[in-house]
């Protein structure tokens, strides 16, 4: 009854569709994730292809986790919390449709031309200009929308969960447009406009808000609607989200310049990035407090609630990394840890263990709404909680030790005064751990796989909730 | 435990009106990069042969050809072949596992080298400094090996380094490269400010004729790092 009415009430249809097409991404953005991951272990799996060689498939696993999964998650997630905290439909039901077909043709063309060897080569935005000018569009389209939502919308007041999906929605835009600027020399080739010591404070400008507003503050506005929806409770503290949201918005910005420590950046811009780096604490912890402690006087719900432990968890996981980022940021700790596989270990405790869990429970949560239904088997969301958090644990682990070792072989000194180690018996030394981390994204992905059949199974069971009269596609 | 509903008239008012919340975090969102990013493009101490060292800059006289220019003499802009070698190494991604940004340590110095200098990227459009090394880095490679053994390697690097986890490139000395193409290229990056002559642009196509992209990108390799000859007792970083 009630599923009736909000169907006629939104537009659900495209959200469906974001819905599915995210389920549907994890599961092939991390299978190309793993299958790098083996071919650090066993380079023969590169087999002496050009579009199968690790170079070129890595970034397209960072693109397809990122833009393809990531993105689909916050655009279906984002219209989906839009409409039901402004109690309104979409401004634009045809925009978000082209947002949706805007944002997959981008996404085969990512995956056309990034194994092709045709990118910008700037680490997490390789994609050419074409396409960067694709993504200007389909975002602003996104973005022009989800604002013009809250505008119409019924309620007094715009929840919280809507401020933070507007900060990404803006400091996205900021930092496409000004890393992307490029001169194009072919239809896929360019060069960026900036060079050296300027290109790179811009790149980590650009790299580490990807991290910091995609994958952070948009995933905070993903846990503002779905933790308390999905826990039945209040969120626990409103003061405590104004403080941490604006603190985040205004100090997320400088941290880029920690990437650049000790290279030929100047020091005073690395050690600013270092300073507010540690300050951040405060606000993400904020963040993971807020979300865990919404919980209070309903912890026993997670005893039965698999969808709500992915959603904690996934707090747990965000508050160990942003822990992490900044013990690593610090220039003493840096100095081991830059250029090892401990980066690598902290952005994915960071991925699979805070974003993609937050979005699988937010996915999850949605489609039983959307579908009107409960899911197909409880057990195999269990299953899927339980494959994540063990295949993320695993992966994470595993380069905790990797990274510190070569960190450690690299400056290591014998009784002599000399290297005790070469480079290669560093490489030599990480096979073991290659093999592990790879162990554990084979589990992380088997574990998306096991949610993209339980999410056939449940849309496959779903009685069909449109109503006659309104057919949500046309409406 | 939820706390009473509080907020300050500001935030009342920006939670009421979205136009209001967009343009205040338009304001907000614009300040660290502008103090992180734009200093970088007009401080003098950012750039060392704008602060402390001239030199590392390659002089170049009139009528000069960059086939004049010798090792050590500073930084200059990538002979065509080079250029092309440069756009090889980003195709393939090889950033993804190599940096070429030297730190000031003791065991990098010992391993790579003279710690890298922002001087020496300034005509790296994009930048390639990377931020992993599951290789070594190769901000100063150049010399290091004979190009007969860097071809060797490139084909397949378990045969000379049998712990390497580097993929195969049999494929580049069957790639030939595009003359009018990289001319276009040079075209581009001397729109950007990079200092290449008509000449320069002129002869590239001859320059490149009959080479393979496995000779350009050796030519690259063999370049980084040896552009600068360094005085050891001087401090670049003040």
């Amino acid at each position: 009854m009630e599923a009736t009415q909000a169907e006629q009430k939104y537009h659900f249809e495209v959200v469906r569709w974001f819905t599915i097409a995210a389920v549907v991404y994890l599961v092939v953005g991390t299978l190309v994730g793993d299958y790098v991951a083996w071919e650090l272990a066993f380079p023969a799996l590169n087999l002496d292809m050009a579009e199968l060689s690790f170079g070129r498939l890595r970034p397209l696993h960072t693109n397809a986790v990122i833009f393809a999964f990531g993105g689909c998650v916050l655009m279906a997630t984002g219209f989906y919390s839009v409409q039901r905290t402004c109690g309104t439909a979409l401004w634009s039901n045809k925009l978000a449709w082209f947002a949706f077909w805007g944002w997959n043709v981008i996404i085969v063309l990512a995956v056309i031309t990034l194994p092709l060897g045709l990118t910008s080569g700037k680490e997490y935005a390789e994609l050419e200009w074409p396409i960067d000018v694709l993504i200007a569009v389909v975002w602003l389209s996104y973005s022009i929308n989800f604002i013009m939502t809250v505008a119409i919308r019924k309620t007094s007041h715009i929840y919280v969960s809507n401020w933070f999906f507007m900060g990404m929605m803006v400091m996205i835009t900021y930092l496409h447009v000004v890393n992307s600027l490029a001169i194009p020399v072919e239809l896929f080739k360019s060069y960026s406009v900036f060079s050296g010591v300027q290109d790179a404070m811009i790149q980590w400008w650009w790299g580490h808000n990807a991290v910091g507003f995609y994958l952070t503050a948009g995933f905070l506005g993903i846990m503002y609607y779905f933790v308390p929806k999905q826990a039945g409770r209040p969120v626990f503290s409103y003061r405590l989200s104004v403080i941490h949201f604006w603190a985040l918005m205004f100090g997320y910005v400088w941290l880029g310049a920690h990437h650049l420590q000790y290279t030929a950046l100047p020091d005073w811009t690395g050690s600013l990035g270092a300073a507010v780096s540690l300050a951040m604490i405060i606000p993400s912890w904020g963040g993971a407090i807020n979300g865990m402690m919404t919980l209070s006087g309903a912890w026993d719900k997670l005893r039965d609630d698999y969808v709500l432990r992915f959603l904690i968890m996934s707090l747990a996981f965000y508050a160990m990394s942003t822990f992490e980022g900044p013990v690593m940021s610090s220039k003493t700790v840096n100095a081991l840890s830059h250029y090892t596989d401990w980066t690598v270990g902290h952005v994915h405790s960071g991925a699979l263990g805070w974003v993609a869990m937050v979005a699988c429970g937010a996915l999850y949560h949605m489609i039983m709404k959307l579908w009107n239904t409960e899911m197909y088997s409880a057990k195999l969301v269990n299953l899927h909680f339980w494959m994540a958090t063990i295949g993320a644990v695993v992966y994470i682990t595993a380069m905790w030790v990797s990274g510190i070792m070569q960190g450690l072989m690299w400056r290591d000194y014998d009784e002599f005064g000399t290297l005790t180690y070469t480079f290669a018996e560093s490489v030599a030394a990480m096979h073991p751990y290659y093999t592990m981390r790879a162990v554990g994204g084979l589990i992380y992905w088997a574990g998306g796989v096991v949610m993209l059949y339980n999410v056939i199974m449940t849309v496959r069971q779903a009685a069909p909730v449109k109503s006659g009269s309104a057919a949500p596609a046309s409406a | 435990m939820a706390d009473k509903i509080y907020s300050t008239q500001f935030q009342d008012k920006l939670e009421r009106n979205v136009f209001g919340m967009v343009i205040m975090l338009m304001i907000l969102l614009s300040v660290g990069g502008i103090v992180e990013i734009v200093p970088l493009f007009y401080l003098d101490g950012t750039m060392e042969h704008k602060s402390t060292a001239p030199e590392v800059i390659w002089d170049r006289k009139e009528g000069q050809t960059l086939a004049d220019w010798k090792a050590g003499d500073g930084v200059r802009p990538y002979t065509p072949l080079e250029l092309a070698g440069r756009d090889v190494y980003t195709r393939e991604g090889c950033y993804t596992c190599h940096s070429q940004m030297i730190r000031p340590f003791r065991d990098e110095k010992e391993r790579y080298g003279h710690y890298s200098l922002a001087s020496e990227s300034m005509y790296d459009h994009p930048f390639q400094w990377g931020s992993k090394r599951t290789g070594p880095d190769l901000a100063r490679v150049g010399g290091k090996y004979s190009n007969d053994w860097h071809v060797r390697h490139l084909r397949a690097p378990r045969s000379v380094v049998p712990e390497s986890v580097m993929p195969n490139y049999p494929w580049l000395e069957h790639n030939g490269i595009d003359g009018t193409g990289i001319a276009k290229r040079m075209s581009a990056m001397k729109a950007l400010g990079v200092p290449y002559t008509d000449a320069d642009i002129n002869s590239a196509s001859s320059a490149v004729a009959g080479k393979t992209e496995m000779d350009a990108v050796v030519a690259f390799l063999q370049v980084l790092g040896t552009m600068v000859k360094f005085d050891e007792e001087k401090d670049y970083r003040k």
